[in-house]
């Protein structure tokens, strides 16, 4: 960590009895016993008034008399026990309890009470009507189930009138409004049935169907709220913080949502940029893969802007930090996405097309059933019960969940592949690609440079200079010391600001750094990136020894030609767009076989050439990670971005995916190729049981306890074709064709 | 069957004390850490639970 020290105050939040509280996400809580080590250890500590680790989304929560002991004392003790722990930042921590989520299961619980309770009654009810009944005893269980039956679907009815009110007022038709209309209906019609004392009541169909559809809502939104919690602990561990100046001069480090434009930013060597500024002071070569996915280090100087993720060189830099000024890279790509979340939203999901086709068709015959009747010569209130036995046989129970319950078994699939979903249809939008445009640095190589042709160099200078690389603070120096794979740092190393390291070894000097500062002419280094385009030289030289020159740069994620064969060979057209140059974007797209591929592309022309695809009819996958990619991967059909990427890319991706590797990419093709079969296979069966379940319901030969096993069965018929996608599929799948 | 008519109310408020149960040990966080919970019945370090170094709130 820096030298300076942390504004902890900044991370705490006020608890009860004068106690603060600190919320942090731990990395590496694997198992139980950790758990118990965490919490012992933290107990010891003084003041500390409850410490607890939640096993599901790997967080602790602290709480303690902050007079007592430091925030900053916990994290020492976290780490002292082998734990790495980054505290959230409170801004950015949104809804520590999960409000909508506690609403459902409320809601939930409310209807499954309910709905036992009416169809313990139904069922005495049914027998009773097929032996011996009393009229009384009918009428008090029927007046019974409706004192239950009209709070509850009120109660746990809202979340459905909420959105089936929402989709009205914006004059669409979404899966939520025959729902609310069956539901509704059925109700009331069972009202004037008791009323009138019938035979039949619909009461036990009304609160049972609502208790299915919570129960698939409930667990969807589960799914989404912990890939939500994943991804924040992600950002809290990456440590967002930056060390901003004080008027007198004193270095504090704050979480990012403390600073304000205006405020003097201290980026050490070595560091990530954290927010967006003008440099005040200091000249330094920034490496801005991020941004422009250039691989070349680029130098700046007083009063040029960077921007948040690139990685700092040499140099400390002092920034002021701005707000967008219109004229800059980053106000270029916030216009243009824009532009492009106006485009996206015309997408409209699977199960609202099908509600779209499917309440017209079921409203209508309910309408013909009515006025045949009459027709036919049956008095109106006749007429009205069987019209509305069709809305209700036809309730859209399996419909509805059709395709909840299929997303997710999916996203939790997705999940353990290690792609964590952003949208809610990205499931869907994902299975129709035909196209994949991937973003080369960051994307298709590691985030990470590395040393290339390392064989070539001698073994005991590698293993030298890899020492010396790790006194330096230099982006590139990292891959020398992963090359090496040294830990033991040497001693008196003397640090030539701006060239490079330099330490005494066996009586001579060994120098690490820039080619002119080992002595090497410009044109043997105009020779060797010629060989490796794109790449970063730094040289390395022992005493008289002729120096060497290292050439260091992205190289492809461990399995990328692998799974680019195979997305190939399923049949999917793929391209690079990258803005890096010409030559690197060659080499790379000639390793992995790639024909269609441009270079040099500014975020514009990324955005226009998916444009250009999609008018052209492709539905394209974008993968990137660049704040150059950020309005492709909103404008695109459907986009992927891995977790190193910047925040605004994140937000603007569809899904985000964990790891090294890119076989996450070919695994949420696959499980979303499978999962748009199962819902397909859903609506089937759900148009099937509307098939048979429709004629019988218009000739008026329903009888409730038929509408209620009809219902249940449709019902754990749709659910259990979805949790077929789990069987036999553990691991990494391969794609089928 | 006139015994229906307390039997029955009887029945319900059973069921809407469970459904009371379950409402409060969602209000209070029983359903937060559904992972960690089946392993801390396994600890046994619970037993020695006065602790002296931990101001009393009133003594504040």
């Amino acid at each position: 960590m820096a030298a300076h020290t942390r504004d902890w105050d900044a991370f705490v939040v006020p608890a009860d009895e004068g106690a603060v509280h600190m919320d942090l996400a731990v990395d590496g809580i694997t198992c139980a016993a950790c758990m118990g080590e965490i919490e012992r250890g933290l107990a010891r500590l003084p003041g500390i008034r409850k410490a607890r680790v939640n096993l599901t989304n790997q967080r602790l929560a602290v709480d303690w008399h902050s007079d007592m002991t430091g925030a900053d004392e916990i994290v020492a003790e976290l780490s002292r026990l082998g734990y790495t722990a980054h505290p959230f930042d409170p801004a950015r921590q949104k809804d520590r309890r999960d409000q909508a989520g506690q609403a459902l299961l409320r809601a939930m619980a409310v209807a499954g009470f309910a709905g036992m309770n009416i169809m313990l009654l139904s069922i005495s009810v049914w027998s009773g009507n097929a032996t011996d009944i009393t009229p009384e005893t009918r009428d008090f269980f029927h007046w019974l189930s409706a004192l239950i039956a009209l709070p509850t679907i009120a109660y746990a009815g809202r979340p459905f009138f909420v959105s089936a009110g929402r989709a009205l007022r914006a004059g669409r038709l979404n899966m939520d409004v025959p729902i609310v209309i069956g539901v509704s209906l059925a109700a009331a019609v069972s009202v004037v049935q008791t009323m009138q004392h019938q035979h039949h009541a619909y009461f036990e169909s009304a609160v049972m169907l609502l208790f299915f559809l919570l129960v698939g809502r409930y667990l969807d939104h589960n799914m989404r709220g912990r890939t939500r919690s994943f991804a924040e602990n992600i950002a809290a561990l990456k440590v967002e913080v930056a060390a901003r100046i004080g008027p007198d001069g004193s270095v504090r480090e704050v979480p990012l949502s403390k600073i304000a434009p205006g405020d003097l930013v201290l980026v050490m060597s070595g560091d990530r940029i954290p927010i967006d500024g003008v440099i005040e002071e200091g000249t330094s070569e920034i490496d801005q893969s991020l941004i422009t996915g250039e691989t070349v280090l680029h130098p700046v100087t007083k009063g040029e802007r960077v921007y948040a993720g690139t990685v700092n060189g040499e140099g400390t830099l002092q920034l002021r930090v701005s707000v967008a000024s219109g004229a800059t890279l980053l106000d270029e790509v916030n216009r243009l996405l824009e532009t492009a979340a106006q485009a996206k939203s015309l997408y409209v999901r699977i199960a609202d097309r099908a509600a779209q086709l499917y309440a017209p068709l079921v409203h209508g015959a309910a309408l013909l059933t009515f006025v045949g009747w009459i027709a036919f010569g049956l008095d109106w209130q006749a007429s009205l019960v069987i019209a509305i036995s069709v809305l209700i046989i036809t309730c859209p129970c399996a419909l509805g969940l059709a395709v909840p319950a299929v997303q997710v078994v999916a996203s939790g699939q997705l999940f353990r592949s290690g792609v964590l979903l952003n949208s809610e249809d990205a499931i869907e939008r994902l299975s129709d690609v035909d196209t994949i445009v991937f973003d080369k640095t960051g994307t298709l190589t590691t985030a990470e440079p590395v040393l290339v042709a390392g064989e070539a160099v001698p073994q005991e200078l590698l293993a030298n200079a890899g020492r010396l690389a790790l006194s330096s603070r230099h982006p590139l120096s990292m891959a020398l010391v992963k090359a090496s794979g040294s830990i033991l740092p040497f001693k008196d190393v003397t640090e030539v600001p701006g060239a490079g390291v330099e330490a005494v070894i066996d009586g001579k000097g060994l120098r690490l750094g820039s080619p002119a500062f080992c002595g090497v002419r410009e044109a043997d280094v105009e020779a060797l990136l010629k060989w490796y385009p794109g790449s970063s030289i730094i040289a390395a030289k022992h005493g008289d020894q002729p120096a060497v020159l290292l050439p260091v740069r992205q190289s492809l994620r461990s399995d990328a030609a692998e799974i680019i064969e195979q997305l190939r060979h399923v049949g999917y057209k793929l391209e690079i767009l990258s803005g890096d140059r010409q030559g690197a974007v060659m080499a790379i797209a000639a390793e992995l076989g790639i024909t269609n591929w441009k270079a040099g592309m500014k975020p514009g022309d990324k955005y226009a050439h998916l444009e250009a695809l999609k008018l052209s009819g492709r539905k394209v996958l974008m993968v990137g990670d660049g704040l150059n990619d950020a309005p492709a991967l909103a404008g695109a059909y459907v986009s992927l971005s891995p977790v190193t990427a910047v925040h605004l890319s994140q937000a603007a991706a569809d899904a985000v995916f964990l790891g090294g590797r890119l076989q996450p990419v070919a695994d949420a093709l696959s499980i979303s190729r499978r999962a748009r079969r199962a819902i397909e296979q859903n609506l089937w069966i759900s148009a099937l049981y509307n098939v048979v379940a429709v004629p019988v319901a218009v000739i008026g030969l329903v009888t409730p306890l038929m509408a209620a096993v009809a219902m249940s069965a449709s019902s754990i018929a749709v659910t259990a074709n979805a949790l077929r996608l789990r069987w036999g599929h553990n691991g990494s799948r391969k794609l089928e064709p | 069957m006139d015994v229906l008519i307390y039997l029955i109310p009887a029945a319900l408020c059973l069921g809407l004390l469970g459904l009371a149960g379950f409402l409060w040990s969602l209000k209070h966080g029983q359903y937060d850490d559904l992972e960690g919970a089946k392993w801390r019945i396994l600890e046994d370090d619970d037993l020695e639970s006065v602790r002296e170094d931990v101001p009393v709130a009133s003594a504040k």
